[in-house]
């Protein structure tokens, strides 16, 4: 499904990522993990297209295609979904009028016809309610005045309705408190299937016990270190990240 | 001190024989006409050396005169409001105006809502109707030129009383048709009685490639405990040089709730002059303004806290594309005795491009020493990091682009109470984004 093979990125002249390579395979759910810096939040918006980072050398296959060369809106209808660490906050423009364009502008993107109304509605409703989303708050400004785990609430909502083929989780789990992670956790595991892949990003074990993981890879200095299966998250959680720090040091 | 004798420009000079022309065939007392001419001969069409006209040279920018528009035909006046589109959404009282005159056929006089009641303004000036005497309600702004070209060379107009509240908006209507360039003056007064409320609608609509040069000025006296949501458009043709004024003086505990939308004219100046005059009153006066290409918009406006205890808003959107200008100038009056004030006023301009201007000039004059003002103005391009938000969930840049600046101007429009009103606003901001290239 993904396959990220030598990719070196920087921004304003400092190397963010060095030769990361890595293999996400349909319907996995791969965990990344590492210390602050270690690039983990660069590599998502790199693959969901920001354009602040300068790439270097490398390359994003999803699919056998390469993602580098498509603008971000041709990234999402091609079926990739970032899920922010700090979803922003845009005044004026209501929950719900954004949702039906995002989701209009990709079925556009992909040839298919525009939802009506009523069937929109349908779908909203169906997943907020799963996500416990007030009604009201899909009529507010989209993530204005919204607490840190209704903006993360807010942002699974859209995945649920957009079906990305490839998810990115950059620290959904930060600033949530434990019910709000099991609310967004569910949502995730609800969407979990054969034929799409999830990219988790954290700093803690914590989340990874709500949506276990089959691959977790650690990384560090921009490289994926070490790699392994759902038990190498508990190891770090035990021994931290020294041990990957000396590694590359050494 | 030697007298001098002041070069008159070729534009000033053709207004003083219009003036001279016009000036018996004008209805009305001929001496306040007189009167407002002197004033305005005496300093000619503001300059940039003037102040309040530093950023919209009207002596450079009107470099000629057109003729004053005569009183359209019937029919010609019919096929102008049938073709009028401003607001055409909005189930309103029609007040047209085809050429700068009132067009009084379209109004069922005798059938009018209950608690309004129109007289048209060249019947007033002519019998000496008891109600002028209530034009001029904001008495500085006799100082102001633009107003004084008005007063001098008002043709035709009304006055409008609201004696209780009034359930239909009231929509002046004004349409130039005109193939070749005109001059238009009119002059309405709005009396809104104590206690009394009414939506005024105001569109202004002409002809595109005409170099018209309309100049309207609408008074209003709005009583205590009165409500009033007046919601205008400048949707001009593509070549006029658009003046406006709206002077208001607003009683107490009143509500006053003002917008202009600039979606027209190549340049434009909308003047608020507004005294509050009675305490606890809530004063608001939005703007919206869309520009491109090297069009210019001036928004300048001036509110007198003449009592205390009152709050004002003022917020001011402006988007300008390609080369294009933009100007707000703001200021706050408290005197003294304008205690417990609270006056916020903030001018946010978008740049889209490259080669656009804006100039902010905010003012607060404060004599007063318990009051709550403050006064904000930002300059900006599109937030790139929402930008990128909205374009991984998949909506391509212009679209993008669209949603954040409908957004930016949607902050302004959401206080127009008449959804309607606010809906055809809405339409007005996405026909102009959607006719970007």
């Amino acid at each position: 499904m993904l396959e990220i093979k030598n990719l070196i990125v920087q921004i304003e002249d400092k190397r963010i990522l060095n030769g990361l390579n890595l293999t996400v395979n349909k319907g996995e759910v791969a965990a990344i993990m590492g210390p602050n810096g270690s690039g983990k939040s660069t590599l998502s918006y790199v693959i969901a297209g920001k354009e602040d980072y300068e790439v270097l050398d490398g390359e994003i296959l999803l699919n056998g295609e390469n993602v580098l060369e498509m603008e971000p809106d041709q990234r999402a209808a091609a079926g990739v979904f970032l899920a922010f660490q700090y979803p922003l906050e845009i005044p004026g423009v209501a929950s719900m009028t954004f949702l039906k364009a995002t989701l209009n502008a990709q079925r556009k993107a992909r040839g298919e016809a525009e939802l009506t109304t009523p069937d929109f509605i349908k779908r909203v409703n169906a997943a907020a309610t799963q996500l416990e989303i007030p009604k009201d708050m899909l009529k507010r400004a989209l993530n204005v005045g919204f607490s840190g785990g209704e903006k993360k609430r807010m942002e699974i909502l859209q995945m649920a309705l957009l079906q990305p083929s490839f998810c990115i989780l950059d620290e959904t789990d930060s600033g949530l408190d434990i019910d709000a992670l099991r609310i967004v956790s569910e949502g995730v595991n609800a969407l979990r299937s054969s034929d799409r892949a999830f990219l988790v990003i954290t700093h803690y074990q914590r989340l990874l016990n709500y949506i276990v993981p089959d691959t977790v890879h650690v990384m560090s200095s921009g490289r994926i270190v070490k790699t392994g299966g759902k038990e190498l998250a508990l190891e770090l959680e035990a021994n931290g990240y020294a041990d990957y720090r000396d590694s590359e040091a050494a | 001190m030697a007298d001098v004798t002041l070069m008159k420009t070729p534009a000033e000079t053709a207004l003083a024989q219009a003036f001279e022309s016009a000036k018996t065939s004008l209805p009305g007392q001929a001496e306040s006409r007189a009167q407002a001419f002197e004033q305005f001969t005496q300093r000619g069409l503001p300059h940039r050396r003037v102040e309040e006209f530093k950023y919209t040279d009207l002596r450079a920018m009107m470099r000629e005169i057109a003729p004053f528009a005569g009183v359209p035909a019937a029919d010609e006046a019919r096929a102008a409001l049938a073709g009028a589109k401003a607001l055409a959404s909005v189930k309103a009282l029609q007040v047209p105006f085809v050429n700068g005159h009132f067009v009084r056929e379209a109004v069922d006089f005798h059938n009018l809502p209950e608690n309004v009641e129109i007289v048209p303004l060249a019947e007033a000036l002519a019998e000496n109707h008891d109600w002028l005497a209530r034009l001029s309600p904001v008495p500085w702004a006799n100082d102001n030129p633009v107003y004084q070209l008005n007063t001098s060379f008002m043709a035709d107009g009304v006055m409008i009383r609201i004696a209780g509240p009034v359930e239909m908006p009231v929509h002046l209507r004004f349409v130039t048709s005109a193939a070749s360039a005109v001059a238009t003056a009119t002059r309405i007064l709005v009396v809104v009685e104590e206690g009394a409320s009414v939506t005024l609608l105001e569109t202004h609509e002409s002809t595109d490639g005409a170099n018209h040069q309309p100049n309207d000025v609408i008074e209003m006296i709005a009583g205590d405990r009165t409500n009033v949501q007046h919601v205008r458009i400048n949707a001009e043709g593509d070549k006029a040089l658009a003046l406006s004024t709206l002077a208001a003086r607003i009683g107490g505990d009143a509500l006053f709730n003002s917008i202009n939308v600039v979606a027209g004219s190549a340049t434009s100046r909308h003047q608020v002059f507004a005294v509050l005059d009675g305490e606890n009153t809530n004063l608001r006066v939005n703007g919206a303004t869309m520009l491109k290409g090297v069009q210019h918009a001036d928004s300048t406006l001036v509110v007198e806290h003449a009592a205390p205890h009152c709050e004002s808003r003022e917020l001011f959107k402006t988007v300008i594309d390609n080369e294009a200008t933009g100007v707000f100038q703001g200021k706050i009056i408290v005197p003294h005795h304008a205690q417990k004030t609270d006056g916020r006023m903030m001018s946010a301009a978008l740049l889209l491009e490259e080669g656009g201007s804006m100039n902010n000039k905010p003012e607060l004059e404060i004599f007063a020493d318990d009051v709550q003002c403050a006064h904000g103005a930002t300059c900006g391009q599109l937030d790139e990091d929402l930008l990128f938000y909205l374009m991984a969930r998949g909506l391509p840049k212009k679209e993008a682009e669209r949603l954040l600046v409908q957004a930016f101007l949607g902050e302004a429009l959401e206080f127009v109470e008449n959804e309607a009103a606010r809906e055809a606003l809405i339409e007005t901001v996405e026909g102009w984004l959607k006719a970007r290239t």
